[in-house]
């Protein structure tokens, strides 16, 4: 088998096991990452939402925020697992499409 | 490590996509000149690797989250500029697509995380294996310790950035405008967290993948070295 047929094996036990990256945080009680609080967090954690971020927060509304399908968020474990698995596969495919497609303009012909 | 928008000021995401732009530019050019065909693959699986590892958040039990990048391995296999364009175009699908990490901050996220990180990485791995054999154990030791201090370093950026906003942006009374907490917070709570467990994860992650690649594919290992 070629190396690169194993290590795209590897990507997709990787894509399978990702859910990991949900389940073992919420079984520690773990919060999110630290500094990226939605403003409404923000307003618990130092008691106002500050002005700037207000505004910017809300700039671009991402189709499929957080990994998940929008109104997902009040779902439990095993839909947001399904999600993130999706949300993987989505977002790899994207990227091996984007490096296949500037292949053809980065590489140098006959190359 | 993936700053939203809303926590850099103007000035500053102005900057970061400043300094950024001549290095994607020059990451372009090379990597257009010296990026074999047979390479491209590579680096697809490289920029996967960087999405997929990114999801796998780690606790601080009862603390915060976070996760490894892999920027430093993908580096010791293409090379720096290589994992640049890898890590950035993983970290532009995670913010379009996911909303994980702002448009704003795109520059100041892709400084971190797709400049820093696979560079300290990258330059620590070479300065520390040298001319040793492609599957000796210095080789594992090298990108290991290449990769705890790259995103270490990358942390410190992204607390860095974090923290100077209550020094230049704040209201008449006192409240501040983008990220609340200054240096004193920040700088510690980035790097905290990534020097006792996040780090942690991207040196398994690195030297796993070294390891294996030394025992199944030495040859992409020697491919890199040349870089």
């Amino acid at each position: 088998m070629k190396i690169t047929t194993k290590l795209w094996i590897v990507i997709v036990i990787l894509i399978v096991l990702s859910p990991l990256g949900l389940i073992i945080p919420e079984y520690f009680k773990a919060g999110g990452a630290w500094g990226e609080w939605g403003a409404d967090e923000m307003q618990k954690l130092v008691g106002y939402i500050p002005k700037g971020l207000e505004e910017l927060s809300s700039i671009w509304k991402a189709p499929m925020p957080d990994y998940a399908f929008k109104g997902w968020e009040e779902k439990g474990l095993l839909h947001l697992s399904f999600a993130y698995i999706i949300s993987a596969i989505v977002g790899i495919g994207i990227i091996v499409l984007v490096i296949m497609g500037v292949r053809k303009s980065v590489l140098k012909r006959g190359d | 490590m993936h700053i939203p928008d809303g926590y850099l000021g103007p000035e500053t995401c102005g900057v970061f996509y400043a300094v950024m732009l001549p290095i994607w530019v020059r990451a372009s050019k090379i990597v257009k000149k010296t990026l074999k065909a047979k390479q491209v693959p590579i680096l697809a699986i490289g920029a996967a690797f960087n999405f997929v590892i990114m999801m796998f958040n780690v606790p601080i039990p009862g603390g915060t989250t976070g996760h490894a990048v892999g920027g430093t391995l993908v580096a010791i296999l293409l090379g720096p500029w290589a994992a640049s364009i890898a890590t950035t175009i993983a970290l532009l699908v995670q913010a379009l697509l996911f909303g994980d990490g702002g448009i704003t901050t795109f520059g100041a996220n892709c400084f971190n995380m797709a400049f820093v990180l696979p560079f300290v990485g990258y330059y620590i791995y070479k300065a520390i294996s040298r001319n040793a054999p492609i599957g000796s154990n210095k080789r594992v030791i090298a990108a290991g310790i290449g990769s705890y201090v790259g995103i270490n370093i990358a942390a410190a950026f992204a607390g860095l950035e974090l923290g100077i906003q209550p020094l230049l942006h704040k209201t008449a009374t006192g409240q501040a405008l983008y990220c609340p907490y200054g240096l004193n917070v920040a700088l510690p709570a980035m790097l905290g967290g990534h020097l006792l467990a996040f780090g942690w994860v991207e040196v398994i992650a690195t030297a796993l993948v070294i390891k294996y690649l030394q025992k199944r594919s030495p040859e992409l290992l020697e491919e890199g070295r040349k870089n």
